[in-house]
């Protein structure tokens, strides 16, 4: 062992600009984006597509999010789909509002008297409540008017959630397997909740017509969608430089440190439960700005999206694409959603076997849950370990490291 | 004419031959009333029957029954009565003494007597007092069950008449209970009254309480009370009763108050436009609701609509004129006795709804146990989640529906598919250890993820074999009634039959893992597998074994929860959740552990369920939180574990 790998000094961070896979992932989001755009403008793609498109951005964004919270940290969350749904929730309420009141607003101008706040609030339950049998406003609803206040609590209330999940678990240190399952079954309980009725949220009518853009009316869905697909490919660039920037620096070996051996971090000094606690709730707070440009593209949001197997999904691209490497949770999304639409779609030919078809539609789950455990038995790196092989980057060890298997010790991380 | 004509056929039958043989008690007594037999009408048929009825001849009720039943007949010829019924052109005739045949008659001579429905209803009533008495105990039940749909306070004499040679202790008991019932309901001396009020608090039974409830309806009206009402209370407006129901009280009684609605507010303010003003204001000024009040009062000042009246005025009004729930019935000693008996009934009932919800707990606590304990194992042995744990619930059901496709007989079908479960879904059980799990010791995270996968391709495969409807799994006959104790408590059979199974599992596995070698080492490798293994324990295969009868366990559980709820792909998923609750609270890897689990977790559901009963989605909302927050009190639960993963 060399002196020099004792050197406990930080290494400079290398500049994002100098970093194969930024600039890679940076010039597919531009090219995919104008390529689209001009696409578009050419009508040789139909808004449904530009929109599957911006969607599955989204997609990869929450997939970033959960690759910095498992892959880099090791905590397991079963539960981030749910705050990529609360924030669809959140942007969906001023959606819903805002469209609701300009119609209520335009049909009570009929009449003779002008019409008074008492009214048009009236007006508004009634639309949007009726359908769960009450005009009642929820106290939910009491922002539902302010754009930035709703779009402040599509991130806020993610990250307050998370921060008081996670300050419970991980300062009584459930860690592992338990925190999984704890964080699938507030899942359900949220589920559930949001299914009743007085939940206050149209309990499993969930909200819908969020592709009506309240005050652009006059602009066409194959517009806002291109603006869509813009703001989403924008989110995701800036939040993987982002992800990119935290993960090489110091605060990034502190989390690899605790996902490979969280005992030695702590006995090292680092206060561990608040290195998690940041992640798990700044991964929250991510999820919730991928589900409110999500869920406008979406058109409808309801309790079924948030749902544990929404979540096990999230987890599932991830694996897939190979966790702890942040191009890999983006691909697996990109990859394996785009697959699932192309089956489920019925845009896979049909496979006749004589004395049985196979139909896609019927089979492609069982592709998916195959193709994920051959992952998780014998691909532990995920589609990322093709870019290995690519880069001819040799084992250095006899045996193949996975994400979880420790990490390396400093004289063998030497190039 | 015809009378007379008759009468002297009646006469000359009474001389000769056969006819004089059908005189008797019943004969007489029914041809006092002839005509009106014949003839019957539901206004004056009362007295007729009352009269019958205290004739007191012992054919009686099989008259009266054939009547109304339509069988009787009455032969024209001389008047007589008979039973019988039409045999192609003529009436074999039969007996109203005694029901023996007594000949023929031809269809010309006969007419069978038809009365309507509401004569047919007084005659039924006029028989109960003699089935009340009948020999035959079924019958006096049958008179008993009709009483009780359908009493009536003419009934209230017979019915205490009878109680005395009643020999039938249950008879005896319901005719009793009957009496009281009718008693307050009808009954005119309040002393008896009271009495049989309070005897009424000692039961539980939904007549007791709908017989007391009835004697506490009210009226709600506009005080003051008049003289000799029995005023239950006074109702608040806002509390007790809305308070535009309260006005609307009000109104019926005269004294309205002239509320000025929106609505009218409204067509009034657009009836006064005039010229883009509104009593001189702008019509766009008119957009809130202060302002468009101050132009209608702007209007009312100049009289041309009615003034609206104060806010006070109305509260003033409301707090002036009490509103009074006055008891239909007018004796205040009879509602006291009544209000005392209910609130003790209600006490009694209270109690016997908590021993309802102590089973119903106890029941769904069995079937977390069953779901649970195969995962208990498993996660306890070789520290792995399977999160496929509920497709072997699910494996196990759908087993249990294959074989009852085959064996049609119910109960042999349940016989063979329990054992056949255990085997399948153990045998799936163990070649997911071999291909899968064991390829990823010590890797808890991935062993869950690889689950998963399994989880999600079982679910889409069993779709793809027999559809996403539900199939139906039938329980035998014998699980299908339910074991009432009374009105309040009740268990159905096959919520029984599931707790013995988890008890039997319970003593199964105790016995297992505490007498025999196979538990010797099972409890070895789950608190320190390396020292097990230094000692001769292969840990591999007793992973195994507990892997196949961890799995097994699941399989039957899903046969069980298979009889009660729905078979579907997706029902283990349903169970997965709450089967890792129960685990993780009561204590990896303890049976009792995992018995503790199920059991705060079944009465913790079913608890708040109580509290809020119109919601069972959030009653699991709030158990999971509570569990969330149990976990930080006991992050290893009810009963720890001890060993090597302790730490």
């Amino acid at each position: 062992m060399s002196v020099e790998s004792l050197d406990i000094a930080p290494r400079a961070r290398r500049p994002l600009a100098a970093r194969t896979d930024v600039i890679a992932m940076m010039l597919g989001l531009a090219t995919l984006t104008v390529c689209v755009t001009l696409l578009a403008q050419m009508g040789l793609v139909s808004v449904s597509f530009v929109k599957l498109l911006g969607k599955t951005l989204c997609l990869c964004l929450a997939a970033l999010a959960l690759d910095l919270v498992w892959g880099f940290t090791g905590i397991l969350s079963l539960g981030h789909f749910a705050f990529f749904g609360i924030g669809g929730y959140a942007i969906g309420m001023w959606l819903m509002w805002d469209r609701t009141e300009a119609i209520v607003a335009a049909s009570l101008a009929q009449s003779t008297l002008p019409p008074t706040p008492f009214e048009i609030r009236e007006a508004i339950g009634t639309q949007i409540f009726g359908v769960v049998g009450t005009s009642e406003i929820p106290w939910l609803w009491a922002y539902a008017g302010s754009l930035p206040l709703q779009l402040a609590f599509a991130v806020l209330v993610p990250g307050l959630i998370a921060g008081i999940f996670g300050w419970l678990a991980f300062r009584s240190r459930v860690a592992g397997v338990y925190l999984s399952i704890l964080t699938q079954a507030g899942t359900l309980a949220l589920s559930l909740w949001l299914f009743q009725n007085d939940s206050g949220l149209r309990g499993n009518n969930g909200l819908s017509g969020l592709q009506n853009i309240p005050g652009l009316t006059d602009v066409p869905q194959s517009v806002i969608s291109i603006w869509f697909l813009w703001a989403s490919a924008i989110a995701l660039a800036l939040s993987y430089l982002g992800a990119s920037w935290t993960v090489s620096g110091r605060f990034g070996s502190v989390l690899r440190g605790i996902r490979d051996n969280e005992a030695r971090v702590r006995f090292l000094g680092y206060e561990v439960e608040h290195y998690k606690l940041a992640v798990f709730t700044g991964t929250a707070m991510l999820c919730g700005l991928a589900g409110a440009l999500y869920y406008p593209q979406a058109g409808i949001v309801n309790p079924a999206e948030i749902a544990p197997i929404a979540s096990i999904y999230l987890v599932v691209w991830v694996a897939i694409g190979g966790r702890g490497r942040l191009y890999g949770a983006v691909i697996g999304a990109a990859v394996v959603s785009l697959a699932s639409s192309w089956f489920t779609g019925g845009g896979a030919p049909d496979i006749e076997l004589g004395f049985y078809t196979i139909k896609w539609t019927d089979w492609w789950l069982v592709l998916l849950g195959l193709s994920f455990v051959l992952v998780t038995l014998y691909a532990p790196k995920g589609l990322g370990g093709l870019v290995d092989i690519y880069t001819h980057k040799r084992a250095r060890r006899r045996e193949d490291l996975g994400p979880d298997q420790g990490s390396l010790r400093g004289e063998e991380e030497q190039p | 004419m015809r009378r007379l004509s008759l009468a002297l056929t009646f006469l000359l039958s009474l001389l000769c031959g056969p006819g004089f043989a059908q005189s008797g008690p019943v004969q007489t007594a029914l041809q006092a009333h002839a005509e009106q037999i014949a003839d019957p009408s539901r206004r004056t048929i009362q007295p007729v029957l009352d009269d019958l009825a205290a004739s007191g001849a012992a054919g009686m009720p099989r008259f009266l029954e054939a009547w109304a039943d339509k069988r009787a007949l009455r032969r024209d010829s001389d008047g007589l009565f008979f039973l019988g019924e039409r045999d192609g052109d003529s009436y074999p005739l039969l007996s109203v003494e005694d029901g023996s045949a007594v000949g023929t008659a031809l269809r010309d001579d006969i007419t069978e007597l038809k009365p309507n429905a509401g004569v047919r209803r007084l005659i039924a009533t006029a028989l109960v007092q003699f089935q009340l008495n009948d020999p035959d105990p079924d019958r006096r039940l049958a008179a008993l069950d009709a009483l009780t749909r359908n009493p009536t306070p003419d009934l209230l004499a017979p019915l205490r008449a009878s109680i005395e040679n009643e020999e039938n202790r249950t008879i005896r008991a319901r005719k009793e209970a009957l009496d009281r019932l009718i008693t307050i309901r009808f009954g005119t001396d309040p002393a008896r009254r009271i009495e049989a009020i309070e005897w009424m608090a000692a039961r539980i039974s939904l007549e007791a309480r709908a017989a007391l409830n009835n004697v506490l309806t009210t009226d709600t009206i506009v005080g003051p009370a008049p003289d000799g009402a029995n005023v239950a209370r006074v109702l608040t407006p806002g509390e007790d009763i809305p308070e535009a129901d309260a006005l609307a009280l009000l109104a019926e009684a005269g004294l309205e108050v002239a509320t000025v609605s929106r609505a009218a507010r409204d067509a009034a303010l657009v009836d006064a436009i005039d010229g883009g003003r509104i009593a001189g204001r702008p019509i766009a000024t008119l957009d809130t609701e202060a302002a468009r009040w101050d132009a209608y009062d702007a209007l009312a000042e100049a009289g041309t609509v009615p003034p609206r009246p104060a806010e006070t005025a109305i509260a003033e009004l409301l707090a002036a004129t009490p509103i009074l729930a006055v008891y239909d019935e007018p004796d205040p000693a009879v509602t006291a006795a009544a209000e005392t008996a209910l609130a003790e009934i209600e006490a009694r009932v209270a109690r016997a709804e908590a021993a309802d919800l102590a089973l119903d707990a106890l029941s769904l606590a069995s079937i977390y146990f069953l779901a649970a304990i195969g995962l208990a194992i498993t996660f306890g042995v070789m520290g792995v989640i399977n999160m496929a744990h509920g497709e072997f619930i699910m494996i196990g059901a759908y087993t249990g529906y294959v074989v009852q496709s085959i064996v049609p007989d119910y109960t042999l079908s349940l016989v063979v598919a329990l054992p056949l479960a255990f085997v399948v879904a153990g045998a799936a059980g163990v070649a997911l250890e071999r291909l899968v799990i064991r390829h990823l010791a010590h890797r808890p995270l991935e062993t869950l993820l690889a689950t998963f996968g399994i989880s999600i391709m079982l679910q889409q495969i069993f779709k793809n074999i027999f559809g996403t409807q539900a199939v139906p799994l039938t329980s035998p006959d014998w699980l299908a009634g339910a074991w009432v104790l009374n009105d309040v408590v009740g268990i159905s059979y096959i919520r029984i039959a599931i707790f013995v199974l988890a008890a039997i599992f319970l003593a199964v596995l105790v016995y297992i893992l505490r007498r025999t070698r196979l538990g010797l080492e099972v409890r070895a490798v789950t608190q320190n597998p390396g020292m097990a293994a230094s000692l001769g324990v292969d840990p591999d295969k007793v992973g195994m074994a507990t892997f196949a009868l961890g799995s097994g366990i699941a399989g039957v559980a899903g046969v069980a929860i298979g009889l009660f709820a729905q078979v579907t792909s997706e029902m283990g998923s349903a169970y997965i959740v709450q089967s890792f609750m129960t685990v993780v609270v009561g204590g990896v890897g303890s049976v009792f552990g995992t018995l503790a689990g199920a059991g705060m977790i079944g009465g913790l559901q079913k608890g708040i369920e109580w509290l809020n009963p119109s919601n069972t989605l959030a009653a699991q909302t709030y158990m999971i939180l509570f569990i969330i927050l149990f976990i930080q009190v006991r992050p290893r639960g009810i009963v720890p574990q001890k060993g090597r993963f302790a730490a």
